[in-house]
This record gives C-alpha cells, sequence and structure tokens, in this order.
C-alpha cells in the first residue's frame, strides 16, 4: 500500500471516529433536553390549569357534591393530619433504626442486612404497602380510618428516615464519639445529647424528603384512609385528603370537579417541589445523596 | 463494639457504683430499643410478604397456577386470572426502559462530560426535579394532556405506517387507537418517571471512574464519545445495571399515572396502541369495589404477586450497585 493509500484510510478512519463522537455527543445534548422538556411541560400545565381554577373558597369550603360549588379545605385538612400522623409515626422509629445502623451494627451482618431490606423497601410500590395495612388494620377493624391511612405512609417514611439517620450519624466525626465516652458519658446519652445534635439538620432534612413524598401519595390511601365528603377530625374514621380528592374528581365528568382538582393539582405540587428543593440544598451542603 | 466495650471499662469509683448501674441499664435499653426498631425494618417487609400472600390465599387456592395464566377477569361469574394485568404491567416497563435507558444515559454522559461546569449541578436539579413530582400529577397531566395529543397524532401515524410491517405490525395495529389510552402512552409516561432515578445513579457512578483512566485515553486521541463507550461504561457497568434495574422497579410499582392513561380494560391484546391495565392500575381501580370475598382476595394476590416480582428486581438492582461500591473500596 502506497503512503498515500495509507494516508486515505486513516483520514477515512479519522472522519468516521469524528461523525460518531459528534453523533453522539448531540445525542447526549438533546437527552438532556428530552428530560427537561417533559419538566417544562408538565409544570406549565399544572401551572397555568391550576392558576385558572385557584380562588379563595379552595381554602375555606368543603368538597362539593357534583355541579356545586366548593373547596378543598376538609381535603387539605385531612392530608395534614394524616401526614402528620405518619411522620410522628413513622419518623421515631426510623430514626431509631438509623441510629442503630449507624452506631451499633455498622459492619455486623444484622446491620447489612437491614440496610439492605431498607433500601428495598424505599422503592416498594406503595400500592403494595397499602395493601399490606388494608389486610392487617383495615380488615381487622372492619372500616376505613384515617389512622390505617397514616400507618400505610408511616411505612413510606420509615425507610427514607433510617437511611438519611444513618448517613447523617455515620458523618458525625468520631472524635465526638471518643470525647463523650472518654468523659465517661455513657453511650446513650452520647447519642442523644451530642451525635443527635451534631446530625440534626440532615435528620431534619430526611423528614422533610420524607414528607415530601408522602403528602402527594395516592394509591396506599384508596383502601385505608379512603375519602370522605365532610369535615372530620376522627382518626377513627374516613377522612378526604388531597390526592385522593383529586383521583375522584380528576376521573370524573363533572367540570367543577375537574378544575377543583387542577387546583389540588398546582397546591401540592408546588408544597412537593417547595420541600424537595429545601431538602436537597440542605443535602447537597451536607454532601450526602439520597434516592 | 469496641465503643461499647470502651465505655464499660472506663474505672468507676465506688461510691458511683449505682450510677454505674444505672447507666450501664439504660445503655442496654436504648441498645435494645434502637436494635428492635432496625428489626422492624425487616419485619415489614416480611410481613407484606406474608400477609400479601395470605390475603389472596383464596385466589390461589381456588384458581391454582390457572390464576397467573388465565386471562380471564370475570366479576360476575367470579373468574380470575392475572395474565392481562401481568402482561400490561411487563410491556409498560419494558417501553418504559426502552425509552429511559438511552435517554439517561445520554443525560448523565452530557452532566459529566460535555455541559459547563456551571450548568451541571442545577441542570442535574431539573432532571431530578421530575422525580419529586407526585404521580398522581403525571397521571392528570398524561390523561388530560398528553392522552389527547397521542390519540390524535402519534398513534394513527404509527398505525398507518408500521401495522403493515411482519412481526412488528400486530403491536401497532387494532382500531381504538384514536382514544390514545394504552400501553404505548403508559409506557412514555413511565419513561419520563424513571429517567430521573436512573440518569442519578449513572451521573454517579460514572462520576467515579479515575480520571487518569480518562486522561489515558484522550491522551492517547480517543474522543469524547470513545471515552464514554469504551472507558466509563466498561468501568461502571454492574452499577449501570443496577441503576436499569432500580428504573425497571419502579416502573413495575407506579400505580396512579398508569391508572390514569393505560385505560383500565381487561383484555389481553398485542396492541400497545389499544387500551389494556397493569397489577397495579387493576388493584387501585377496583379494589374499593370489590364485592365479593373471591375478587378481593384476587386482588390481594395480585399485589402480591407484584411485590414479588419488584422485591426480586429491586434486589438484584442492590447487588449490583453493592458490588460497584466494594469495588470503590467504601
Amino acid at each position: 500500500m502506497s503512503d498515500a493509500a495509507r494516508q486515505a484510510v486513516a483520514d477515512r478512519l479519522y472522519f468516521r471516529r469524528r461523525i460518531v463522537n459528534g453523533v453522539g455527543l448531540v445525542f447526549a445534548t438533546l437527552s438532556t433536553g428530552f428530560g427537561l422538556f417533559w419538566l417544562a411541560w408538565i409544570l406549565w400545565t399544572t401551572f397555568t390549569t391550576g392558576i385558572a381554577s385557584l380562588n379563595g373558597k379552595l381554602f375555606t369550603m368543603m368538597t362539593p357534591p357534583p355541579g356545586d360549588e366548593g373547596g378543598l379545605l376538609n381535603a387539605f385538612a385531612g392530608s395534614a393530619m394524616i401526614c402528620l400522623l405518619a411522620i410522628l409515626i413513622g419518623a421515631p422509629i426510623g430514626i431509631a433504626a438509623g441510629t442503630y445502623l449507624a452506631e451499633y451494627a455498622k459492619k455486623s451482618r444484622l446491620g447489612e442486612a437491614i440496610r439492605f431490606f431498607n433500601d428495598i423497601l424505599l422503592s416498594a410500590p406503595s400500592i403494595v404497602l397499602g395493601m399490606f395495612v388494608y389486610t392487617v388494620v383495615v380488615k381487622q377493624v372492619g372500616h376505613y380510618s384515617a389512622f390505617s391511612g397514616a400507618l400505610a405512609l408511616a411505612l413510606i417514611v420509615l425507610p427514607v428516615v433510617v437511611r438519611t439517620t444513618d448517613e447523617m450519624l455515620k458523618l458525625v466525626p468520631s472524635a465526638m464519639r471518643e470525647a463523650g465516652l472518654s468523659l465517661g458519658v455513657p453511650q446513650w446519652k452520647v447519642t442523644v445529647q451530642v451525635l443527635y445534635r451534631a446530625a440534626l439538620p440532615g435528620i431534619v432534612t430526611g423528614v422533610l424528603l420524607a414528607l415530601a413524598r408522602i403528602s402527594g401519595e395516592t394509591a396506599p390511601l384508596l383502601f385505608t384512609a379512603f375519602d370522605n365528603q365532610f369535615w372530620s377530625t376522627n382518626v377513627a374514621q374516613p377522612m378526604a385528603s388531597v390526592p385522593v380528592v383529586i383521583y375522584k374528581f380528576a376521573m370524573s365528568a363533572d367540570a367543577g370537579w375537574k378544575s377543583l382538582a387542577w387546583a389540588g393539582a398546582l397546591v401540592v405540587t408546588l408544597f412537593v417541589l417547595a420541600l424537595s428543593l429545601i431538602s436537597r440544598a440542605i443535602l447537597l451542603r451536607n454532601k450526602v445523596s439520597n434516592d | 463494639m469496641v465503643m461499647a466495650a470502651s465505655a464499660e471499662s472506663i474505672a468507676v469509683p465506688q461510691s458511683d457504683e449505682t450510677r454505674a448501674r444505672r447507666d450501664g441499664f439504660a445503655d442496654r435499653l436504648f441498645r435494645r430499643i434502637v436494635a428492635g426498631a432496625g428489626i422492624f425494618v425487616l419485619a415489614t417487609l416480611a410481613g407484606v410478604a406474608l400477609t400479601t400472600l395470605w390475603g389472596g390465599r383464596e385466589a390461589f387456592a381456588t384458581f391454582g397456577f390457572k390464576f397467573v395464566v388465565s386471562s380471564d377477569w370475570d366479576t360476575v361469574g367470579k373468574q380470575f386470572g392475572a395474565l392481562a394485568p401481568v402482561y400490561g404491567t411487563l410491556v409498560t416497563a419494558a417501553i418504559a426502559l426502552i425509552i429511559a435507558v438511552p435517554v439517561s444515559f445520554g443525560i448523565a454522559l452530557y452532566l459529566t462530560e460535555i455541559a459547563p461546569p456551571w450548568l451541571r449541578t442545577p441542570v442535574a436539579a431539573a432532571i431530578e426535579l421530575l422525580a419529586g413530582i407526585p404521580s398522581i400529577i403525571y397521571g392528570m397531566w398524561g390523561l388530560f394532556v398528553f392522552v389527547p395529543i397521542m390519540g390524535r397524532h402519534l398513534n394513527p401515524w404509527l398505525n398507518e405506517h408500521l401495522s403493515g410491517w411482519p412481526v412488528v405490525g400486530a403491536l401497532f395495529s387494532g382500531t381504538q387507537y384514536s382514544i390514545g389510552l394504552g400501553m404505548l402512552t403508559a409506557g412514555i409516561v413511565l419513561a419520563i418517571m424513571v429517567i430521573p432515578f436512573i440518569s442519578s445513579v449513572m451521573r454517579e457512578v460514572f462520576l467515579t471512574v479515575p480520571t487518569r483512566l480518562k486522561e489515558s485515553a484522550y491522551a492517547l486521541g480517543s474522543t469524547t464519545w470513545e471515552v464514554a463507550w469504551d472507558i466509563v461504561l466498561p468501568y461502571t457497568r454492574t452499577a449501570v445495571i443496577g441503576g436499569i434495574f432500580l428504573g425497571l422497579g419502579r416502573a413495575l410499582g407506579e400505580t396512579m399515572a398508569v391508572t390514569f392513561v393505560l385505560g383500565n380494560v381487561h383484555r389481553l391484546s398485542l396492541s400497545l396502541l389499544e387500551p389494556g391495565n397493569s397489577i397495579a392500575a387493576t388493584i387501585a381501580n377496583e379494589f374499593a369495589e370489590a364485592d365479593s370475598e373471591i375478587f378481593r382476595a384476587s386482588l390481594i394476590a395480585l399485589a402480591f404477586l407484584l411485590f414479588v416480582v419488584t422485591f426480586i428486581v429491586l434486589a438484584i438492582a442492590k447487588l449490583m450497585l453493592r458490588q460497584m461500591e466494594k469495588k470503590e473500596g467504601k
């Protein structure tokens, strides 16, 4: 092969590599645009449609019968109660389990197993968790209740809090533990009074992240807390929640219901996005990933 | 362990003996409480599996193996089979992955190699916001905005051009494509929902590739694409597959969004353009109206099937991601 021919082959190869590279990079950039495009579109729809039906009545009136005027007051109150209750149940257990993982079972086999299954629980389908609570609580008691809904959501809170607590406590320098222990402070006191204080921002973030996850959660509430057209604060009875009301109203044919569903969707989205942005910002500052 | 031992071996004056005993008791109590909470996590997962199996026992006992292979869903005649929802779950998740995996790879590549550094954090945060949007919002947007577009534009086009093809033609045939509800629509919405999960795992592991490895390749004259394809991807292979399985687990169990856009029709149809059903959507839609014991048991049995499948998929995901962590010596 002459020099010129060899050069031509090399040029062609070089050209092809450049083309492949160019196509690849364009594809990668377009992919990012593809992802952002959906985000923008979904948020745009939620905002424009939601704002059109947003008014004062939303927060002052109860969910209406079809064809009537109304708001989502009982649903907002119900959601707030159910989510708060879920956090009150899930967060303490989660913090305790996270403490066990970080402080007592760092490398033990049981600790590894708990971590492994906790991560699976983190991604487990929420509807199955709802089914679990239905079988264990609702079916035994005989009727739907807000409390059972809170239990189902607590099972979603649990793994999120376990994971953040575990990671956050691990970030606390061992010198702090050693300093406390060397003064003769019992380990539980070191954990509660020193380590928790050091890891507090991180743990709170985990709880906020969990709250963000459950406040838009619908599936497990469908057959635990169910729905209630009226104002109710009795946790032993069915209670309305925003996501379930949105689901019911959006699937209906009634125009008033649909517009209320969009208004509710906007409020939930804003709440959830604000929460997850805040908690992610704090997490980022503490340089820990949580997914 | 070391810490507990050191706490106990601290010398305590005799006069403080009661105090030491009290502290020791409190320490043991605290340890028991937190260990109990840890075991509670394990118990929850086991409880979910056992109670759904128990709740669905009637369905498994009545229909036996037929429950999994039959596509009957007759609420009046009380004949139930899981094939149609299982098929729908698998097909929608497959469509989601076919779209989400290459896109997520592109996003991860963009965010680690191409984008200017100041742009990386905000764009990554924006992509992760997709994971924060509640699934019911995806469902509403899907039903009121995306479904009509699919029905009016993409579905008729696919039907017209692809239904005549051999083999794949059946996937795009049918007569109800203009409704817009169906497997393809659900698969696309699911893809959007799992992209943030897969791409954030890919991005994180791409960042763990040693710089000197990449720089060596660049020094030999590699292009950015060649570095990504021949250096970064092989180095992170197990974790990337783990991330894909994580996304698959999410796609299989996703409920509300799918319930809105899938159509909820119990019929086994090859066509991707026609309404179908999935396990999660079936449960969400029909559980409150289930009027007979066997109907209810069949739905709980479906939940058990879903749990087992997602458990296996997520366990594979975790194992692969863990292997990557070990490689890094974490």
